[in-house]
């Protein structure tokens, strides 16, 4: 399908806030030009395991290579720089900016002191076109006049923009009816093709299974299991969620008793 | 990013094919319930027509708008730092005291210890940051709400205040520059200069900008509408001009200059000559077009509608957000000392009522009737001046028709609560859009 070597993997890595411990000895490899689904249970650590890719909560231990190469992530910049981008759930987009403006936010390009619109404007526009994005009516148009897909359609540009290569889409469908569902489903998918890592978070099966190339599943901080998705069927996925084991694949029973 | 362009690209909403175009947009963006500054525009035009009806031949004259000028300098100056604490959706009641606080500084240094007024203007400015340091960092590091910081400082300040002027103590400025401020006029010449460059300056930039776009295929206004708006301006900002360029001085004998007035060639006496834009106009344009630059044209400015839009967003976007909170308070307790040492020049003396009294709830009223936003995120300076207008010609014009003073609470409350449901309106009407 791709490269072998994974461009992003985690080892064995451990987070704790306070006495809980969130993370226990998680992996994870993820590859350019795959779908990589999260899935995992509400209070799995999918979300924590996320912030820690992205340098929100750095992780307390553990090896987290990049490119093969091992990384400290301390900060969300330093994981932006290394071309990773995240796509929060809530999509943190500025209601009161328009469209360029939210693509470009805390990153703006300047000429001098002076913002540099004319530039960003373009970027922006090349952007949306590259991803064939068609609904939006103007770039220019506040955030706040944007539909639910059209808003999950800007937040994702604004990951792409950045020549990432590594992008986390957190529940990119959750909030979204059939239609809208279904265009950033293929703009999910368009990205893997186009040779970037991709990592999905979703509790909605039919989108794990339509969309993905591998399923990591996460079961009370554990690493359950990360399969090639053409290895499992809907069912498995759900009884490695629920129960962190599935038939040959998942934890050691003592683990999940753990 | 390698992800293959295809050749679609997304067609402009934008592009405005002339002036009809341009007011369908604009009621368009009215619809949704970005409404701006149209119902001040709206107001200021109606309480003008209302007074000049009702006291025409007091209210409407060149003296009196040189006096409501004179009285909405400070509030517009106090408004427009308002406005930076009001995009992020907080609030600093202690402006008024800040800028008497400051004023206090500005004469006690001054008058009292005979500084020299670079030095003694220099205290009163940094006081003012000084101020907006503190309740920054107990905003946006302690995390306090500024509603309960800043009614602190509002009553320290106050105390503060009457500590460095000593009780029922008057200090008065003697300082001729410090005077002139918002004593002097500009000489005749001078308000047509400032006329043109304002003219010119605009229509030259905004040119720039939309042959810039143009140059590179993006979606421009119309040349049309760019003449309609340079027009405008032109012609709005010359009669204010010329209005002020009027002799306003009602015959009084006395002082240096003397010109003859009254009937033809009938003299009645020495007077002086009254008459040209105010030196206070200079100081609020030049601080207009100043931080209108800076919230609309850098990306500092830009981070500051993002804390006020979506502070997470902001954060997560890599914006430090209380370093902008705490700049934001600076600027606001900075505009603050400009309006005191105004405040202080235009009634040639700080005593402790300065900047007391109702300065802060006009100052307020002014950058929300403007139309900036009490929730954070939308707003402009140019609101504070159109807002502070508004404010000022109710103060001004109000005692005119009625000696009630109770009626002008009622009337001045009244209006900021119109101002303030317009933009709780308006926010409903953009998050249901």
């Amino acid at each position: 399908m791709s490269s072998t070597a994974p461009i992003l993997e985690l080892r064995g890595v451990n987070k704790s806030f306070g006495p809980v411990q969130v993370l226990k000895d998680v992996d994870l490899s993820v590859y350019s030009g795959q779908v990589t689904a999260l899935v995992g249970d509400n209070g799995a650590g999918k979300s924590t395991l996320v912030k820690g890719v992205a340098g929100i909560y750095p992780f307390d231990s553990g090896e987290y290579l990049f490119d093969g190469k091992p990384v400290h992530i301390s900060e969300p910049r330093a994981a932006n720089a290394l071309g990773i981008e995240v796509v929060y759930q809530d999509l943190a987009l500025c209601d009161n900016l328009d469209v360029v403006h939210n693509l470009f936010l805390g990153r703006e390009q300047s000429k001098g002191v002076i913002l540099d619109e004319i530039t960003m404007e373009r970027r922006a526009k090349e952007t949306l076109a590259g991803l064939s994005v068609r609904t939006l009516k103007s770039v220019r148009q506040q955030v706040s006049s944007l539909s639910g897909g059209q808003r999950q359609t800007v937040a994702i540009a604004r990951a792409v923009l950045w020549n990432s290569k590594v992008v986390i889409l957190d529940e990119p469908t959750a909030a979204l009816g059939v239609a809208q569902t279904e265009q950033v489903l293929n703009l999910v998918r368009r990205l893997a093709d186009s040779g970037l890592a991709v990592i999905i978070i979703s509790h909605n099966m039919n989108d794990v299974m339509r969309v993905s190339d591998q399923v990591a599943c996460l079961y009370l901080g554990n690493m359950a299991a990360q399969v090639r998705s053409d290895q499992l069927n809907h069912s498995q996925i759900v009884e490695l969620i629920t129960t962190g084991r599935s038939g040959e694949l998942g934890l050691h029973p003592e683990t999940v008793a753990g | 990013m390698s992800i293959q362009t295809t050749d679609t690209d997304i067609p402009e909403a934008g592009d405005t094919a002339g002036i009809g175009q341009a007011l369908r947009d604009y009621w368009g963006r009215v619809k949704g319930g970005e409404v701006g500054s149209m119902p001040a525009v709206l107001g200021l035009i109606a309480l003008v027509v209302l007074f000049s009806v009702l006291q025409g031949n007091i209210f409407f004259t060149a003296l009196n708008f040189a006096n409501l000028l004179n009285q909405g300098t400070a509030i517009i100056v106090l408004a427009m730092g308002l406005v930076f604490v009001l995009l992020l959706g907080e609030i600093d009641l202690s402006a008024g005291f800040a800028a008497g606080t400051c004023a206090a500084v500005l004469g006690v240094t001054l008058t009292n210890q005979g500084w020299p007024w670079p030095l003694a203007l220099a205290a009163a400015l940094a006081t003012g940051l000084v101020i907006g340091l503190v309740l920054g960092v107990l905003v946006a590091r302690l995390g306090i709400p500024s509603f309960v910081v800043t009614l602190a400082a509002f009553l320290g300040l106050q105390g503060v205040m009457l500590l460095i002027i000593g009780e029922g103590g008057t200090i008065p400025i003697q300082n001729e520059f410090l005077l002139a401020i918002m004593n002097n006029n500009m000489p005749v010449w001078a308000g047509w200069l400032l006329w043109l460059v304002i003219v010119l300056g605009y229509a030259g930039t905004s040119m720039r900008a939309i042959q810039n776009r143009r140059k590179f295929g993006l979606a421009s206004s119309a040349t049309s509408v760019w003449a309609a708006k340079v027009g405008a301006l032109a012609v709005l900002l010359g009669i204010g001009v010329y209005v002020l360029n009027m002799e306003r001085q009602i015959v009084r004998v006395g002082r240096e200059a003397c010109v003859v007035v009254g009937p033809p060639n009938e003299p009645v006496g020495c007077v002086p000559v009254i008459q040209g834009v105010p030196w206070a106009v200079l100081v609020v344009l030049v601080l207009l077009v100043v931080l209108t630059f800076v919230l609309g044209r850098t990306s500092y400015g830009r981070h500051i509608y993002a804390v006020g839009g979506n502070t997470e967003a902001a954060r997560r976007a890599g914006i430090g957000v209380s370093g902008i909170k705490i700049s934001c308070f600076m600027v606001c307790s900075f505009m603050a000392a400009i309006a005191g040492v105004l405040l202080a020049s235009r009634d040639n003396s700080v005593s402790p009522t300065t900047g007391g009294a109702q300065t802060l709830l006009f100052a307020v009223g002014a950058a929300v009737i403007g139309g900036t936003s009490l929730f954070g995120g939308r707003g402009r300076v140019i609101d504070a001046v159109i807002g502070g207008l508004v404010v000022a010609v109710i103060a001004n014009g109000l005692p005119l028709v009625t000696q009630q003073s109770g009626i002008q609470y009622v009337v001045t409350g009244g209006v900021l609560l119109v101002a303030a449901s317009v933009d709780a309106i308006s926010r409903k009407r953009t998050s249901a859009g």
